[in-house]
């Protein structure tokens, strides 16, 4: 009983679990720049709009903003969303928000002076952004970063409240069939725990990779 | 496809006010207990025996990466299994308040070793008692240091407090399911609970940041 309920439901779980987070990674990674580098706009009004953003995903919870694109949007607008693809979208809109801050932070440490000078050298700012400021900006961004997707694969968890098939809601079926509570969901934590250790080595491999394109080590400071 | 309804946000209303209460009631509670137990997690980061140390560490580094509601599945499940009874409401407060222990402990972990080293010898010179060293000297200027990041991390709490539903406390979250299971006012109900944490988020945001600029300074 207990193996049948591992193989039907625990690895695809596992699975579903990751693919969440890579779907929800990736569209959280494009608001995040996307919206990270308009706070920086020259324009008044999209700067505005960029910190409006922001400041409404990151004040509510994700769990709220997935029970309201996976409710409220059929009912008000008609397009109804899978489970999967509503959580997909409310992980990755709010964590972009959290992912935009950091975006900021890491384009606001760069030295001042090197802003100016991509201006002297009559740079366009979209030149100034890719060639200058993001190079330079990213492999602060990294930690942060790394964080940010550790918060983001245990949010993955909410979508088995909406009955998506992930490793937490293989956890509950097999609870109810077993009534083995302890053992299955010890198992589910150890089982985030090995994932959330993998991404964080992964972070950090990518961290020494971003800094070793600049020429710096990892511990910072040139070469 | 049903469209908006004023009425029905009336209708929501006194349901809305039980669910804020329960959720202030949460995260009031969880943050003394994440506050406390976060000290002690950081406190043991200090002991000299790794015997201390290292089943500390691991253990708070075991709750940061795993998720809330799992570990909200886990002690409500679990905890009967070993004769322990606890309320939802009380298993969701712990919850929540265990989980964020682990963060408030880094925070205090940061706030501890930014005390300059001339506190520590100062307090050595004055030949202070350890207890006394902790109590008089760094832990009033760590705090005061960490507490725009703790503010910070009690709005996290706050957007986290909806979890409980999953083990059916009624906080705003789940006043809303029930307002949406009876009447099928989901539009309403849900909206008007997001709303609610922005407004409550949004201005306790500014609130930390303006604690942080004076802080800082």
């Amino acid at each position: 009983m207990t193996s049948g309920l591992w193989q039907h439901w625990v690895l695809p779980g596992i699975w579903i679990t990751i693919q969440l987070t890579i779907y929800s990674a990736a569209l959280a990674v494009v608001v995040a720049f996307g919206i990270g580098m308009a706070r920086s706009h020259r324009s008044r009004v999209v700067r505005f709009l960029a910190g409006f953003y922001t400041e409404i995903f990151r004040g509510t919870s994700s769990l709220v903003l997935m029970f309201w694109i996976f409710f409220v949007l059929p009912n008000l607008f008609g397009w109804a969303l899978v489970p999967m693809w509503a959580a997909v979208l409310a992980l990755g809109l709010s964590y972009g928000a959290y992912g935009a801050e950091i975006v900021r932070g890491g384009l606001n440490a760069v030295a001042p002076a090197q802003r100016e000078a991509g201006v002297a050298l009559n740079f366009t700012p979209w030149q100034r952004m890719r060639l200058i400021l993001l190079p330079q900006a990213i492999p602060e961004m990294m930690p942060p970063f790394s964080n940010l997707l550790i918060e983001l694969l245990k949010g993955t968890a909410l979508v088995s409240l909406l009955g998506v098939g992930d490793v937490s809601f293989a956890a509950y079926l097999v609870r109810l069939a077993t009534q083995e509570s302890s053992k299955i969901y010890s198992v589910v934590l150890v089982i985030y725990f090995v994932i959330a250790f993998v991404l964080t080595r992964g972070m950090r491999a990518l961290e020494r990779k971003t800094r070793a394109n600049l020429g710096l080590t990892a511990t910072g400071g040139a070469r | 496809m049903n469209s908006w309804d004023w009425s029905a946000v009336a209708d929501f209303m006194p349901r809305f006010w039980d669910g804020l209460l329960t959720t202030l009631r949460i995260l009031v509670l969880g943050s003394v207990l994440s506050f406390a137990l976060g000290l002690v997690w950081a406190l043991c980061y200090r002991v000299k025996t790794r015997f201390v140390r290292w089943p500390v560490n691991f253990i708070t580094e075991f709750i940061r990466n795993t998720p809330l509601l799992v570990q909200l599945f886990f002690l409500f499940f679990v905890l009967p299994e070993w004769g322990i009874q606890f309320s939802a409401l009380t298993t969701g407060t712990v919850a929540i308040g265990v989980h964020y222990s682990t963060y408030t402990a880094q925070v205090y972990r940061a706030g501890i070793d930014a005390v300059p080293v001339g506190q520590w010898e100062a307090a050595t010179a004055l030949s202070l008692p350890r207890s006394r060293t902790w109590t008089a000297v760094i832990l009033p200027q760590a705090i005061r240091r960490v507490l725009p990041a703790l503010g910070n991390y009690v709005i996290a709490m706050l957007k986290d407090t909806p979890l409980v539903v999953a083990i059916s406390v009624l906080d705003l979250l789940g006043q809303a399911r029930l307002q949406g299971g009876m009447t099928f006012q989901y539009n309403e109900a849900l909206t008007v609970v997001g709303v609610a944490f922005i407004v409550i988020a949004y201005p306790a945001s500014l609130l930390v940041r303006a604690l942080e600029r004076r802080l800082v300074r």
